[in-house]
């Protein structure tokens, strides 16, 4: 720990050594979050939801790994437990072979360097308060004091120009852009101190179509000039086609599904995963037909004994709703929590 | 005749920075039984057009021109009084947000039968059974013990269901649907978008879903409007507007979406934002954004012209449609 | 100058400018505030100096009563003190009552708030619970009792000159909960928003991210509260006056000019207690006003004056 400290620390523009490539550079192992809802004091058993329920996820360099789900699943749970905003309730959260879950705030700074995120809401995730050059200084120079004025204001220029934004904005205030030029920004903020690593969490879903492209372009691009790794979290399995290297399927706190992004839209494997590609609206002049998804999602306070999705599939038997399924691997190297596929049923 | 037939429809909202003009002159018709989408970004207008319709502009927003003539009367000219017998009875309203429709103290029950009662002349029991039908054909199960029901013990998708079947209350001729799925994840909304669809054509409704999505518009509609900067700016058959759209701010939305494109290659952008509605460009509004654009777009905006029943304002659209513009 | 040209253009503004109520406590509050600041150049005499005082010119009526003499306006109180003087002084002394009172409330309620509703948990409980305690006796009770022990133990000669710092204190420490409050409420509502997220993604510091990020934009319901708590600030200052634990009456603030002419009310020298109690009810009339039209504007939620 101390030595990747020592490595990253004021170390400029170059990120950190050159450790194995072939080390992943994130890892959740066996990750569990737990939401006390505090309840009545009196209450015996406190309401508790239950987010996430043992998810494992390794991303590797240079990938666009996307977490995929529907609202609840855990997707920006994972991701915030991830970037060190909440702490796990179980499991631990290695980066570039550190455990990092557990540091203190001293020994995490470079970390924090090293992993940035972008928001969803662009109308929030800006300070209304600050100019657009006090949001994009502040991350430089707090993690490199040692710059000068002038080198902070390059920087700023720099990065501003390489996300397609007007190096004038400076001394704007957020409120007087649209939607799509401050998630630009927010963008240049994550990028402000040479990240390795970059949290996406929903950033084009806020955004009009013509202008989700806008942002999207300029994620691949930064992410190929930059060699960036994305954690990219979105309920838009278009965008994942188009965007992701591989992609993991959540429902309920659970992984159903990882696999590489082309094997995933080939050959989905977990009845979730299916239901879910079959979902998606096309440009077609096919008429829209319900996906066959019986019921509702469950509550994460009250989760369904054995597999969590086996009160809605279509596949499901005695041995779903008794024991939990774990991830196994396939021949392709896809990972599928199911006992309908290991049984060969679907 | 057309069940709806809007003509040249302005909406204005005064301001003490001046009148802004949220749709300057649109037209569009729905015919019986009709599903027309109406698809636009956010401030193009979609959302004016709806309230414009039902008379329910927010202050101080307020129809300074056209003619909106629902079977056979024109809307714009209605008292209050007539009005309200049109509006929830004959013409119903989805909103995005469900909470718009539905109260949150009174039981889904209530609710049903009171708008019932309000505009026919039936007992309780018959309204009732009426509401008992209606949240079975929106597939809300076991209906009888759901009227019991809060708004709040219901999740969104229920909720917007619940909508549903309220809006279908009264067998009105016209349903408008403003985002009524935008809020709510894939899987629920290809459940509900489906079942709007067939309940549309089981009743013989007529239904404007005004959306931003031109993927569910495609899947939906039979007919689709595009608003661009308050305007017309493509209309036609659904079909043929989604594969051969002829308008480059059309092209440019289709071209956006990641789906249509191969994995990894950039997207399709189009440049620069939707202008606000205080700062409408000279000309043709698109034109700074445009890829097509020519000296003449920037002196005069383009008329609707009509490519055998497909409509686009563009001076161009003979040119795009043949493929030869560059 | 690019801020400043923001300001001059905002809606804000326009919304002051059309609205007649605003404007006038405004310039009335200003009138008052100015004349408290140049009282020394606006007054015919210093009201606490003792040799300027003369014992024959007692009980004088205002100038447009008979008896009245052009030299004092107002007329004199029972120790020959030219009444304009000694309001234009009292109001001196209320006004810095108020505005230090409010200051010190707004520190503690800042700090308290800030931590309270940022760590949340055990620390949050504490001071909150602390707060409803404070708030569940009245400031004045609060009050009387610290001054009346003060008083007793130190004696009358020191309290004399410590008055305005004791009212001060003690006013401002009272009434903290209300800000604290406040200031929770808002940062309860700020800290979950995603700017405060992407400043912990930095790396910044709890204290850092408090004062740089979430403080900035709790300001407007401050600005509304800190208009109403002056006017209270004040109001209580002009109680304990008048109940003879503030101001003594050789340095007299408006309470204890009030409370100094009320014996002599029915005596036919109404004007030594009657002023001095228009322009404290004008001067907190004014202030409420101005706030309430604040409120209306920034339209904060959870606080009620």
């Amino acid at each position: 720990m101390s030595e990747a400290a020592a490595m990253t620390r004021d170390s400029g523009r170059e990120s950190g050594g050159a450790p194995a490539a072939d080390r992943p550079l994130v890892e959740a192992r066996h990750v569990v979050k737990h939401f006390d809802l505090g309840g009545h004091f009196l209450q015996r058993e406190r309401p508790t939801v239950k987010a996430l329920n043992d998810v494992s996820i390794t991303i590797r360099r240079g990938e666009a790994f996307c977490l995929v789900g529907e609202s609840g699943c855990g997707k920006s749970t994972l991701a915030r437990v991830v970037m060190g905003l909440l702490d796990p309730t179980d499991g631990e959260i290695r980066f570039d072979g550190t455990r990092i879950d557990a540091l203190g705030h001293r020994a995490r700074k470079p970390f924090h360097r090293r992993m940035q995120m972008i928001f969803q809401n662009p109308y929030a995730s800006l300070n209304p308060r600050r100019t657009v050059q006090q949001t994009l200084e502040e991350p430089v120079r707090f993690h490199f004091p040692k710059l000068s004025d002038a080198e902070v204001k390059a920087k700023v220029e720099q990065v501003m120009v390489s996300v397609g934004n007007d190096p004038g904005w400076g001394n704007r205030y957020p409120h007087e852009f649209s939607g799509g030029q401050r998630q630009r920004i927010s963008i240049a903020r994550a990028l402000m101190v040479d990240p390795d690593f970059v949290v996406a969490d929903e950033p084009i879903s806020a955004l009009d179509v013509s202008i989700q492209a806008q942002v999207l372009n300029v994620m691949m691009d930064t992410r190929e000039r930059l060699d960036l790794t994305y954690l990219f979290i979105t309920h838009d399995l278009s965008v994942v086609r188009h965007f992701g290297s591989r992609v993991g399927v959540m429902y309920l706190g659970t992984l159903c599904e990882l696999a590489d992004t082309k094997t995933l839209f080939e050959t989905p494997r977990h009845p979730y995963t299916r239901i879910l590609l079959s979902a998606i609206p096309r440009v077609t002049t096919e008429e829209m037909q319900p996906p066959g998804l019986p019921g509702e999602v469950p509550s994460a306070m009250n989760l369904p004994s054995g597999c969590v999705f086996h009160d809605r599939c279509p596949l499901a038997n005695a041995r779903c709703s008794a024991e939990v399924p774990k991830p196994q691997s396939q021949a392709d190297g896809t990972l599928v929590a199911c006992h309908a596929v290991e049984e060969g049923r679907g | 005749m057309a069940l709806l037939d809007v003509r040249d429809l302005v909406v204005e909202f005064p301001t003490r920075h001046g009148t802004l003009t949220a749709l300057s002159g649109i037209s569009f018709s729905v015919d019986k039984g009709e599903r027309v989408g109406i698809v636009g970004e956010s401030g193009a207008g979609k959302s004016v057009a709806a309230f414009a319709i039902l008379n329910l502009l927010s202050r101080p927003g307020r129809i300074a021109g056209g003619s909106i003539t629902f079977e056979g009367q024109d809307l714009t000219q209605l008292s209050t009084q007539r009005m309200r017998a049109v509006r929830g009875n004959r013409i119903s309203m989805i909103f995005q947000d469900p909470m718009m429709t539905l109260n949150p103290v009174l039981t889904i029950g209530t609710q049903m039968i009171e708008t019932l009662k309000a505009h026919r002349d039936i007992s309780e029991a018959e309204a009732r059974r009426i509401a008992i039908t209606r949240l079975g054909e929106v597939k809300i199960p076991s209906p009888e013990k759901r009227l019991d029901s809060y708004p709040h013990e219901l999740s969104g998708g229920m909720r917007q269901r619940v909508v549903i079947a309220i809006a279908l209350l009264t067998e009105p001729a016209l349903i408008i649907a403003d985002e009524p799925t935008t809020a709510l994840d894939v899987t629920i909304q290809a459940e509900i978008m489906s079942l709007m669809l067939a309940l549309c054509k089981s009743h013989g409704v007529g239904l404007i879903l005004i959306t931003h999505d031109l993927a569910v518009v495609s899947q939906v509609t039979q007919r689709v409007v595009v608003l661009y900067a308050g305007r017309v700016v493509e209309s036609g058959e659904t079909g043929r507007v989604v594969h051969n759209p002829v308008h480059p701010y059309t092209r440019g939305l289709l071209a956006a979406l990641p789906g249509e494109a191969p994995p990894g290659a950039r997207l399709t952008q189009i440049r620069g934002t939707m202008p606000s509605l205080n700062a409408i460009p000279e000309g043709c509004p698109f034109h700074p954004r445009c890829d097509y654009v020519q000296d003449r777009c920037r002196q005069a905006e383009p008329a609707l012209d009509s490519l055998d029943g497909h409509l686009v304002r563009c001076v161009r659209a003979h040119e795009l449609m043949a493929g030869q513009a560059a | 100058m690019n801020r400043l040209a923001v300001f001059f253009g905002s809606d804000f503004l326009y919304r002051f400018r059309t609205d007649p109520v605003a404007v006038g406590a405004t310039v009335v509050l200003g009138l008052f505030v100015l004349a408290a600041v140049f009282a020394p150049w606006l007054s015919g005499m210093n009201p606490h100096d003792p040799a300027q005082i003369d014992i024959m010119n007692s009980e004088i009526p205002p100038v447009w009563q008979d008896g009245g003499a052009p030299a004092f306006p107002f007329g004199t109180d029972a120790q020959g003190r030219d009444l304009l003087s000694a309001i234009l002084y009292g109001l001196r002394i209320s006004i810095t009552i108020g505005i230090f009172a409010v200051m010190v409330q707004m520190t503690l309620g800042i700090v308290i708030g800030l931590v309270s509703g940022y760590l949340g948990g055990k620390v949050d409980a504490f001071f909150m619970r602390l707060a409803d305690i404070q708030l569940s006796m009245s400031t004045l009770m609060l009050a009387i009792v610290a001054l009346a022990v003060f008083q007793a133990a130190f004696g009358a000669e020191l309290f004399a000159d410590m008055a305005i710092i004791m009212l001060i204190l003690v006013i401002g420490i009272a009434e903290w909960p209300q800000y604290a409050r406040t200031i929770r409420a808002s940062v309860l509502a700020e800290r979950k928003k995603e700017y405060v997220e992407a400043a912990r993604v930095i790396g910044l510091s709890a204290p850092v991210i408090m004062v740089r990020h979430i403080l900035p934009n709790t300001l407007s319901p401050l600005l509304v509260i800190s208009t109403v708590q002056v006017a209270n600030a004040i109001i209580s200052e002009a109680a304990l006056s008048f109940l003879g634990l503030g101001m003594p009456v050789t340095k007299p603030s408006l309470g204890s000019l009030i409370s100094a002419g009320f014996e002599y009310i029915f005596s036919g020298s109404w004007w030594i207690t009657t002023i001095p109690a228009i322009v404290l009810i004008v001067l907190i009339l004014s202030i409420n006003l101005l706030g309430d039209w604040l409120r209306d504007v920034l339209n904060p939620r959870l606080y009620k004056g």
